[in-house]
């Protein structure tokens, strides 16, 4: 595995949100984490990009142990984290959130926002204009076009499609499939369990901070249990 | 001929003074706001820190003019601006590292900061009564006026007519270009940029490895050099008075709230804002009204809204009216 967390334990204060929960990633493939409100789904992305304190368990990102590095370090690693909310700079435009995304990446600046814009066009037409104007879909997609400006080797999601309209939904998963195809590992965590399941290679199903199930996503869908439980029958 | 007059007299006493001052507030109100956006408190310490980068450039004044320096028609002490902000900076630098930090580090409540800037400003008050000690000084040495009213009638042959004094023009001049470079530094170039968006997402622009020391450094450092050039150009105008600058304080902050709160543009704006409502508001109209009025409906009291004694109040009362109808500025600022 690409990026591999194994055993987490953890959570804010004296309450464990992460009991024992493991979570991975293979290069170029989609892993999903989905389950209830409450079930520690964001808590495990935080304590991935170390955001959060773990009390055991341990996060490997390829081949090494990095456990105890900062956000920061996690990024120049290459790690991209992409958070639910506050992911954007909403009073600099879009290019400028770009350009802030690769700020220490210098070089390939004009290369890589080239690329994001080849990924999304929409931002190219818009890229003069505030980001705090654009539509709720616009705004992910320039959150998420930050976050690759690091060229990172993984990129996590945190409910990408959190308050966006269906269609754009539907859209907005299948640019991840895009930017899988380019060989970044994706982890990403869905409210829209069904869709998102749909297109993961890897699901996990996590519930009060434990591994519920585990399988590819196409036999998670298939599976009564979990269907009759978080996906609505 | 007599609106023209009425004009002149306006000129005068009205535009030309709240030009100088609003802009003389601008550069204060912008380094408030810059230090508002980035580090997040309001520093109360920021009119102390005018008047010290003054006083710096005063002492550096009269060791040059001891020396027989001097730049003809124009201040003397313009040319020690620059070591004057070098000294500012490196004061702030030092505030900074030995109170700010502190509660930086500690993730403290703004709160706690703005009340750690009040101890910073009765310090930097009392350090300066100690080094100038706690009377005006008067230190323009150049020509006062580019023309005086006298000249301005016998030219135009006009029966009023306004003066344009040096400082007021070199207050203007560089307040337009000092803006201009902080536009461009903030809009167009790299490092301003980081600035903008630490001052946005604290959180993103970490992520994005934007190194926050740098940040907090640059802004200490924009903010000390306006500070300098506030000041002493302040002092150009006026005098070098230690004990105004508690009361300019109130001003600079109406400026940059009314303004907007963390929005430059909005600062500069404000100052002019506030400055010109503060001379329109305690002007005394009669004689202009005297000019535009028909003769026999002349006043004879002096039609003055309000006192020059209550000039303050204005900033107080503009202060009220935004906070009430529209909390975030005329530029969207954030709301305090």
């Amino acid at each position: 595995m690409f990026l591999h967390a194994e055993n987490m334990l953890g959570g804010y204060g004296e309450t464990t949100i992460l009991n024992r929960c493991s979570v991975g990633v293979k290069k170029g493939e989609i892993a999903v984490i989905v389950g209830p409100n409450g079930a520690g789904k964001s808590t495990a992305m935080k304590a991935i990009f170390g955001m959060l304190n773990l009390i055991e368990g341990s996060v490997f990102f390829d081949n090494n142990d990095i456990t105890a590095l900062s956000p920061q370090d996690r990024v120049k690693r290459g790690m991209g984290f992409v958070p639910q909310t506050n992911n954007v700079f909403t009073s600099m435009t879009v290019l400028e959130n770009l350009e802030m995304g690769g700020f220490t990446n210098q070089d390939k600046l004009a290369n890589n926002i080239a690329e994001v814009f080849k990924l999304f066009p929409v931002l190219e037409e818009k890229k003069s204009q505030v980001v705090g104007e654009l539509s709720g879909g616009q705004r992910q997609q320039v959150a998420v076009g930050r976050a690759l400006m690091t060229n990172p080797k993984l990129l996590m999601l945190d409910e990408p499609t959190a308050g966006v309209s269906p269609i754009v939904v539907k859209e907005l998963f299948g640019k991840i499939i895009d930017i899988a195809k380019t060989g970044i590992a994706i982890l990403m965590v869905e409210q829209n369990a069904k869709q998102a399941l749909e297109i993961a290679d890897t699901g996990y199903v996590l519930v009060q901070g434990e591994n519920k199930f585990t399988d590819k996503g196409s036999a998670l869908l298939a599976n009564k249990e979990v269907r009759k439980a978080f996906l609505g029958g | 001929m007599d609106y023209v007059n009425a004009l002149a007299i306006i000129t005068n006493f009205i535009l030309l003074p709240g030009l100088t001052y609003g802009s003389q507030l601008a550069l204060g109100a912008m380094g408030v706001t810059l230090i508002y956006a980035v580090l997040r408190f309001s520093n109360f310490a920021h009119g102390e820190i005018m008047s010290f980068g003054t006083m710096v450039c005063i002492l550096f004044t009269w060791l040059g003019q001891s020396y027989g320096l001097s730049l003809g028609f124009l201040p003397t002490a313009i040319l020690f601006i620059p070591v004057a902000m070098f000294f500012t900076v490196l004061y702030c630098l030092l505030i900074e590292k030995y109170v700010f930090s502190y509660y930086r580090e500690k993730k403290s409540n703004p709160i706690i900061f703005l009340i750690a800037s009040i101890g910073v400003m009765f310090f930097t008050a009392g350090l300066i009564r100690f080094i100038i000690g706690p009377s005006d000084q008067s230190f323009n040495d150049g020509v006062r006026f580019i023309f005086n009213v006298r000249e301005f009638k016998a030219f135009t042959g006009l029966n009023e007519g306004f003066g344009l004094k040096t400082s007021q023009a070199i207050t203007f001049l560089m307040t337009i270009i000092l803006c201009a470079l902080l536009f461009f530094f903030l809009n167009r170039t790299r490092t301003g940029k980081s600035m903008r968006a630490f001052s946005d997402n604290e959180d993103l622009a970490l992520l994005s490895g934007i190194d926050p020391n740098k940040v907090v450094l640059l802004t200490w450092i924009i903010a000390g050099g306006l500070a300098t050039f506030a000041g002493v150009l302040y002092g150009l105008d006026k005098i070098y008075k230690p004990f105004i600058f508690l009361q300019m304080l109130l001003p600079i902050f109406s400026a940059a709230i009314v303004g907007g709160v963390g929005n430059p543009l909005g600062a500069f704006f404000g100052g002019y804002i506030i400055a010109l409502s503060e001379l329109f508001v305690t002007f005394a109209y009669k004689k202009v009204l005297g000019y535009i009025l028909p003769e026999n409906l002349e006043p004879s009291s002096m039609m003055q809204f309000l006192a020059t004694d209550y000039k303050f109040s204005v900033s107080f009362i503009i202060l009220v009216i935004v906070l009430i109808i529209k909390p975030t500025g005329l530029f969207n600022g954030k709301t305090i």
